[in-house]
């Protein structure tokens, strides 16, 4: 098969669309928390923590939907660690968001070997599986690729749509953008700064969590170190390659999967006269590139990692 | 209480540690009456409108509106109270609209969607209602100071303000805008409304109010109708004494010793110099006008080395300059005063003396191979503390813990040291109170005479008409030509300052 035609075949995006969905959660929960101001770098141990909860509530016994609100949960939870060191406290964003990867990724092992400590291959649960949806998944490329994977893959669609909708249809919305615009001017109207920031970076934090479970409840069937492999990280970049706004978001990590996706198959072909490394370098190195030629002009959230004390200006 | 009063302080007393900021201060606003509020920095006015607005708690007294007591610490209380404020740094969201800006707040944060088309047409309502024309749609990044004023007059209007609180409105204006918002004023004053006026411009306070309070070191030091009151006494009771203004002696302008000849630069915290010719004369001050991001940046930092030109050249003393640089600006003899003391000219967290060695610490004064003599510094330090008057506790001392007027002394002292050719003075008496800021005039008229060329960047047309020997007004990156002392009227420069008659456009 020809390089190019891979573009052009149903497999190749429905591998796309797959690979994208961990990543459009991840992203609108990176997108809210900077919205309102915060960056949280806690991403990547956050999403190992979903991953782990997720994939193990239902391991002990829980159906799928508790799983992912489990993982929700203890995505919430980390958040409300973040934000109260970074919000009330004021404390370096950066130094707590790495602190707080460290602690959720090693937290989630630790508590991996203390749950299963006689496991020698990662233990399999029953994931979700495809829902192709009826009259759409017919559609020749298009409609195969959209509308036959997993429940997970729709609501993380839903969750763009959601959240595009409550930062610029709502009052809420209005106020957490404005938080990270000019705090000064939410708390002139009387509305708390510390409270909207603690709260987007709680919601924020439970669908970075969300996205973490998809890998072992959608993706994949169960939980193994190392797995979120640097995709909170990608998470960061594209939120900046969107400009901060959830459609390009959206954008964005569909491109990036596809690169990943196509990266997979170039490998297939090239019969190993590359390295395969280098495929796998691709879609880093053009995110890199993408950052460059589109986020140079982004304007990002005037407050983006300014701690706000009430009554300074 | 008359029926007629709508806001009554009694016996506001606020503490900071030893500092008393508000001493048992009382008054009472009527309907329909501008009150200004005037005082020097540090005097205690914004402190006691914090506490008005709940941002701080009082330790004593009251706060009375519409005849019932308003809850201390609660800023939700006093807007719901029809108490609305402008506040002198705007609390806008410069990334978003002028609509999500007047709306933010007003509904219901849990409402599954932002009623837009009713903020929009009450925000036109109360436009043409006030006179306050703005366009809901526009992003508030792209209004001018003025618009984004009246932005944060009709947030409080929108909100049914009936008490309107104006903290140092025309700090940020030109006098055709300021003259707008006052006509504005009026107009709120005719629907029933009542205006406090935050000032420390006498000539405001006079245009604007009905009657003057006087705020001095936490206490009201007097309270005067406008009408049977004038700028003089006023002053003396800001002051607690009377003012004299700094004398201006004849002195022969000498050689020019810097020559700007159609310089250019990039943007630099608004716009960037477009072609400048400018000639500094020894002997001679040049008063800088312009509405602030007109490019008097720009220029500061290019004179002060911190900014190369992209084009025209730079001639010290008759020479033209080849690399230029902050070392090359001072290798020259140009002293800088910068506009922000403690972002650019200081270093707040290390010592007065680290800081007043700060530009010359390689210097054979202040080193010997490599190694500061650290005796050599604390003797400058300690030179400069006694000639200028510096209250500081010891040479030692973090200079963030000085006042506001202390650390420009000794910014003065450093730059003024070495005698330079040429001074480079920005906002050189911004928030300093009156005993400063004649202190700093005193001494930019000294070094005047004994033959420095000093270039006066001032928003403050007060000060630029009683130093300057020639007046020159930026707009839009470009310069207007000179005049000489007394040769422009207010008026005239204010027109200028506004690109020729146009609405002030400070981008």
């Amino acid at each position: 098969m020809d390089a190019l035609e891979i573009l052009f075949t149903a497999s190749f995006w429905v591998a796309a669309i797959r690979i994208a969905s961990p990543l459009i959660f991840a992203t609108m929960g990176e997108l809210i928390c900077e919205r309102a101001g915060v960056l949280n770098l806690g991403i990547e141990g956050i999403m190992t923590a979903g991953a782990f909860a997720g994939w193990f509530t239902v391991y002990a016994g829980g159906d799928l939907w508790t799983g992912v609100l489990v993982a929700a949960l203890a995505g919430a939870m980390f958040g409300l660690l973040h934000a109260t060191l970074t919000v009330p406290l004021g404390l370096s964003q950066h130094v707590v968001g790495i602190g707080v990867t460290l602690l959720a990724t090693s937290l989630t092992y630790f508590t991996y070997r203390l749950a299963l400590p006689e496991v020698t291959s990662p233990p399999k649960i029953e994931p979700f599986q495809p829902l192709p949806i009826p009259g759409l998944s017919k559609n020749p490329v298009v409609g195969e690729a959209l509308f036959t994977q997993t429940p997970l893959t729709y609501l993380a669609f839903l969750t763009v749509a959601v959240v595009a909708w409550v930062l610029y249809r709502t009052p809420v919305g209005l106020a957490v953008r404005a938080a990270g615009e000019n705090p000064s001017a939410v708390e002139a109207q009387g509305i708390s700064v510390t409270g909207i920031r603690i709260g987007a970076v709680m919601v924020g934090s439970a669908l970075m969590a969300i996205g973490g479970a998809f890998l072992t409840m959608s993706a994949f069937n169960s939980f193994f170190f190392e797995m979120i492999n640097g995709r909170g990280w990608i998470c960061i970049a594209l939120v900046v390659f969107g400009s901060w706004r959830p459609g390009k978001a959206l954008v964005g990590a569909i491109l990036f999967a596809a690169f990943d996706a196509y990266q997979v198959r170039l490998q297939q072909m090239s019969g190993g006269i590359v390295p395969y490394q280098v495929f796998l370098m691709m879609p880093y190195a053009l995110s890199i590139l993408a950052l460059i030629l589109v986020a140079r002009r982004a304007t990002y959230p005037k407050a983006l990692m300014i701690p706000y004390q009430k009554g300074e200006r | 209480m008359a029926a007629s009063t709508v806001l009554r302080l009694s016996g506001i007393t606020k503490r900071f540690g030893p500092l008393v900021a508000n001493d048992a201060i009382s008054f009472e606003l009527e309907r329909g009456e501008v009150i200004a509020l005037l005082g020097e920095n540090g005097a205690g006015k914004t402190t006691l409108m914090n506490i008005l607005f709940g941002h701080y708690v009082a330790d004593e007294g009251t706060v009375e509106a519409f005849g019932k007591p308003l809850p201390p610490g609660d800023p939700r209380a006093a807007l719901d109270a029809g108490i609305g404020m402008v506040h002198q740094h705007f609390t806008l969201a410069d990334n978003m609209t002028v609509l999500e800006n007047i709306a933010l707040g007003t509904q219901s944060l849990w409402r599954a969607r932002l009623d837009r088309s009713a903020a929009r047409q009450r925000i036109a309502q109360l436009s043409t209602d006030f006179g306050l024309a703005v366009d809901p749609a526009a992003t508030v990044s792209t209004l001018s100071v003025g618009e984004r004023q009246r932005v944060e007059i009709l947030k409080a209007l929108y909100r049914d303000a009936r008490v309107l609180i104006l903290d140092e409105p025309t700090a940020v204006l030109t006098p055709a805008e300021t003259d707008a918002l006052f006509r504005t004023l009026k107009l709120l004053v005719a629907k029933g409304l009542s205006i406090i006026f935050i000032s420390h411009k006498l000539n405001e306070v006079m245009a604007v109010s009905d009657r003057v309070l006087v705020l001095r070191s936490g206490r009201l030091a007097g309270e005067r109708e406008t009408k049977s009151t004038d700028r003089k006494q006023l002053a003396a009771l800001m002051v607690g004494q009377e003012v004299k203004p700094a004398e201006v002696s004849q002195v022969q302008v000498g050689a020019p010793l810097l020559m700007l000849d159609r310089v250019s630069t990039a943007r630099h915290n608004g716009a960037g110099l477009d072609e400048v010719s400018l000639t500094l004369s020894a002997g001679e001050i040049t008063g800088l006008a312009g509405v602030s991001g007109n490019g008097q940046a720009a220029l500061a930092a290019l004179i002060a080395g911190t900014r190369r030109p992209t084009g025209g050249r730079i001639s010290v003393a008759g020479h033209a300059v080849g690399d230029w640089s902050p070392r090359a600006a001072l290798g020259h003899g140009i002293a800088r005063i910068p506009e922000d003391r403690h972002a650019v000219a200081t270093i707040g967290d290390m010592s007065v003396t680290e800081n007043v060695i700060a530009e010359r610490y390689g210097s054979t004064r202040f080193s010997r191979m490599g190694f500061l003599d650290w005796k050599a510094a604390r003797a400058f330090a300690e030179e400069i503390i006694a000639d200028y008057d510096v209250k500081c506790p010891s040479p030692e001392a973090r200079i963030r813990l000085l006042s506001g007027g202390n650390m420009q002394k000794l910014i003065l002292g450093r730059a003024l040291d070495p005698e330079p050719a040429v001074i480079l003075a920005s906002q050189p008496t911004r928030g300093l109170d009156v005993g400063a800021v004649a202190y700093v005039h005193r001494m930019l008229l000294a070094a005047r005479e004994r033959g420095a060329a000093v270039l006066l960047i001032s928003e403050d047309l007060e000060e630029i008409l009683a130093l300057s020997d020639r007046i020159v007004v930026m707009s839009k990156g470009r310069l207007s030509p000179p005049s000489a002392r007394g040769e422009r009227t207010i008026r005239e420069l204010g027109e200028l300052m506004a690109g020729h008659g146009g609405e002030g456009q400070a981008a």
